[in-house]
């Protein structure tokens, strides 16, 4: 509720005072300063983390670099500012960030009267529930009556109270402040039942004592899909932000990658060249008002979608998670990109 | 007429004897300290047994059956959480802290660049020990170098961007640095500001005694974590577009005058106790009231209250943590962000990361309430 009332607060604040920051050109101010200010979490595994030698890395970071690769042609020409759960929303209408690459759930309230615009959906995750497989519970329609943990605060909560609500079923929740809080309760045995996002459960995970005695029930109880998010009003900036996203997954498609990028230029394919830039009279940066080669750039920078999931969060990071509504749109998944052309 | 000879003149003392043999040694102390009643006794028993029972376990998982080195989060993990370790092994992750070291105490600090940080901490050490021992001379030159000149070193070097260094913006630093950083700040400003309040509170002139009263209410009135909130969610949206106010200078600003309002209560507490013949007695000597204060007042008032003035310190320094909330990454900050490491994430990283952050505050917090002990039996020399 106290989340709610600030978020209204916040919003009328916006309303109010953010009025004049909405119409700035959001890309010369970038390219005047000379990076990218990219909002991230203060500390998601995956998502938005430090490395080994306290270099921001992970999904969320990556999709900051590619922004800065498209702009300057150099990925690293990104700045970034760790933003809690409540301070996201004011830093990103401030314009103290140029965008939020911060696993934000786009929502109408947000899309609407926070006055933010989202589009391209980087990972689509949803509310899933884990449990002991000593419990024999094959459905979340049997967990009536179970035990709880999450974490208090967040949607995920008010979509448990929703689930459990519309199903009939009676729970008992057990709330904590902090994620390490709850996952230990869970692995102490304090709740027979944990729910968070799937990709949460996936790093619950890692921590759990006996990963092996717990399974993820098949119930998806909310739609959580994640995107960057920038301010209304700065249409080149967000077509900017959309489509460094739809060229990654376009280069997943065409079979680009970090390595291989060089070479692709040479492709005898009309579409790769045009989406590389090497077509003759090509315009497809300058319209963006980038140049014709920032495609490349944000593959060399990162990489695919492909290799940015799985670098970070998929097979070749300890997450190991699945593709699922993730991959390609011709792989089973419902990843797709409009055309380039 | 003839001298009385004694058979025996004692030409020296006799040693003293040793105490009998209950009344002495370890027998005797512990008779008296352990088992001097059956309720002692039985008190004394249930005390060991509950040390045997909660010490060895401590210890085994602290130190013998924790990882000690190692790349990744194999080390801390047991075969099926995917890592080395035997299944149902529980021990501390030391490696985890090792690997981290630097990011706790340096932040994000360019690696190349942390000499810079290591040399204003080598400094501060230097000048600041000196002026913790009683006996060393030269306290003034001393505390112009600690106060007035540590300072602008460490605005040279900390930020850098003249003088050929790289700038390193504040919101890459972090850890053990910042924690002391603002801890040092705070302490250094709030002293001498709720000193100067707590007088102003206690003034004749109404308009001093009004504003030093206001703004001790009101700030003292609100929690720290709503001021560093206030400042960092909503001061960004009342400024125009593109003006930012660097994020570790308003958390450096705001607890400071927090820890000021603290103080300046503590210390107007030493200057009620002092007895009104002492001001009387001032006044009647003559002295101007910065002499009467200075010379009298403070020294007796400030003597009474060390005890709260370090409670104020040592709440300060822990109350720094709450700069988390801010996107700040303290000591405990940065530790908890590493959980966040894909590469570390286990079941025991957090117990460790957070019992080598309470052990660091704990090491920092002790020695300060130490050494105000020590001030106190040294200044404490009249009421004894």
């Amino acid at each position: 509720m106290a989340r709610r009332i600030l978020t209204a607060l916040v919003g009328a604040a916006v309303m109010g005072i953010g009025a004049n920051a909405a119409s700035a050109a959001t890309l010369d101010d970038v390219k005047a300063k000379g990076f990218v200010q990219c909002g991230v979490n203060t500390g998601l595994t995956g998502f938005a983390a430090p490395d080994a030698s306290g270099n921001w890395s992970g999904f969320d970071v990556d999709y900051c670099k590619a922004i800065a690769a498209a702009v300057f042609g150099d990925g690293s020409k990104v700045k970034y500012t760790p933003t809690s759960a409540k301070e996201r929303f004011p830093a990103l209408q401030s314009g103290e960030v140029d965008v939020l690459a911060r696993n934000t759930t786009w929502t109408i309230n947000r899309d609407t009267a926070l006055g933010f615009n989202f589009r391209p959906v980087n990972y689509y995750d949803g509310q899933g529930f884990m449990v002991r497989k000593g419990l024999n519970v094959k459905s979340a329609l049997e967990l009536s009556g179970a035990a709880v943990c999450v974490q208090t605060g967040t949607t995920t909560e008010l979509n448990l109270a929703d689930y459990f609500k519309t199903n009939n079923l009676q729970y008992n929740p057990v709330v904590f402040e902090k994620l390490e809080e709850v996952n230990a309760a869970y692995d102490a045995g304090r709740c027979d039942v944990y729910t968070t996002d799937q990709s949460g459960l996936y790093s619950l995970r890692l921590t759990l004592s006996n990963p092996d005695d717990h399974m993820i029930l098949p119930e998806i109880i909310s739609k959580e899909p994640l995107g960057p998010a920038v301010r209304q009003g700065d249409d080149q900036w967000f077509d900017i932000v959309s489509w460094v996203h739809f060229a990654l997954i376009q280069a997943e498609e065409f079979g680009i990658t970090q390595a291989n990028v060089e070479e692709m230029k040479k492709s005898p394919n009309p579409d790769v060249q045009r989406f590389l830039g090497v077509e003759a009279d090509s315009k497809i940066g300058t319209d963006l008002g980038l140049t014709n080669e920032w495609a490349v750039n944000v593959i060399k920078a990162v990489g695919n979608y492909g290799e940015v999931f799985d670098r970070n969060i998929g097979a070749g990071s300890p997450l190991k998670i699945e593709r699922g509504l993730n991959a390609l749109w011709n792989k089973g998944g419902i990843q797709y990109a409009p055309p380039v052309r | 007429m003839s001298t009385h000879q004694a058979n025996f003149v004692r030409a020296s003392m006799i040693e003293a004897s040793p105490a009998p043999a209950l009344e002495s040694g370890i027998a005797f102390w512990l008779r008296k300290n352990l088992f001097a009643t059956p309720q002692d006794t039985v008190l004394t028993i249930i005390s060991l047994l509950v040390l045997a029972w909660l010490v060895p376990p401590v210890i085994q998982w602290l130190f013998i059956d924790a990882a000690w080195t190692g790349g990744g989060r194999g080390v801390c993990a047991t075969i099926a959480q995917g890592g080395s370790q035997p299944d149902g092994w529980s021990g501390a992750c030391w490696a985890f802290v090792n690997a981290k070291f630097d990011q706790f105490i340096f932040g994000r600090y360019p690696p190349e660049e942390r000499w810079r940080p290591a040399l204003v901490g080598i400094l501060f050490v230097l000048f600041l020990v000196p002026m913790l021992i009683p006996k060393v001379p030269y306290k003034g030159l001393n505390a112009v170098l600690l106060l007035a000149v540590l300072p602008i070193i460490a605005i040279i070097l900390l930020p850098g961007g003249w003088f050929g260094l790289t700038y390193v913006e504040t919101a890459l630093w972090g850890g053990l640095m910042v924690t002391l950083a603002l801890s040092f700040v705070g302490i250094a400003v709030s002293l001498p500001l709720g000193i100067l309040l707590a007088l102003g509170r206690r003034s004749n002139m109404p308009v001093i005694k009004m504003l030093c009263t206001v703004f001790i209410e009101v700030v003292r009135g609100v929690p720290l974590i709503t001021v560093l909130f206030m400042a960092s969610v909503m001061l960004p949206l009342f400024l125009p577009q593109g003006v930012t106010f660097d994020k570790f200078l308003r958390a450096l600003i705001g607890v400071s005058l927090f820890a000021s309002a603290y103080m300046a209560e503590v210390v107007r507490g030493g200057l009620q106790a002092i007895p009104k013949g002492q001001y009387e007695g001032a006044d009647s000597l003559g002295l101007s009231y910065w002499q009467k204060m200075n010379l009298i007042i403070l020294p007796q008032a400030l003597k009474l209250v060390i005890p709260g003035i370090v409670n104020t310190f040592i709440g300060l320094f822990k109350d720094t943590s709450l700069v988390s909330i801010i996107g700040m990454f303290d000591l405990l900050g940065i530790v908890r962000l590493n959980f966040a490491d894909a590469n570390w994430a286990t079941a025991v990283t957090p117990v460790t990361g957070l019992i080598f952050a309470g052990f660091i505050f704990w090491l920092f917090c002790f020695g300060m309430s130490r050494y105000s002990g020590f001030m106190e039996r040294l200044l404490d020399k009249s009421q004894r």
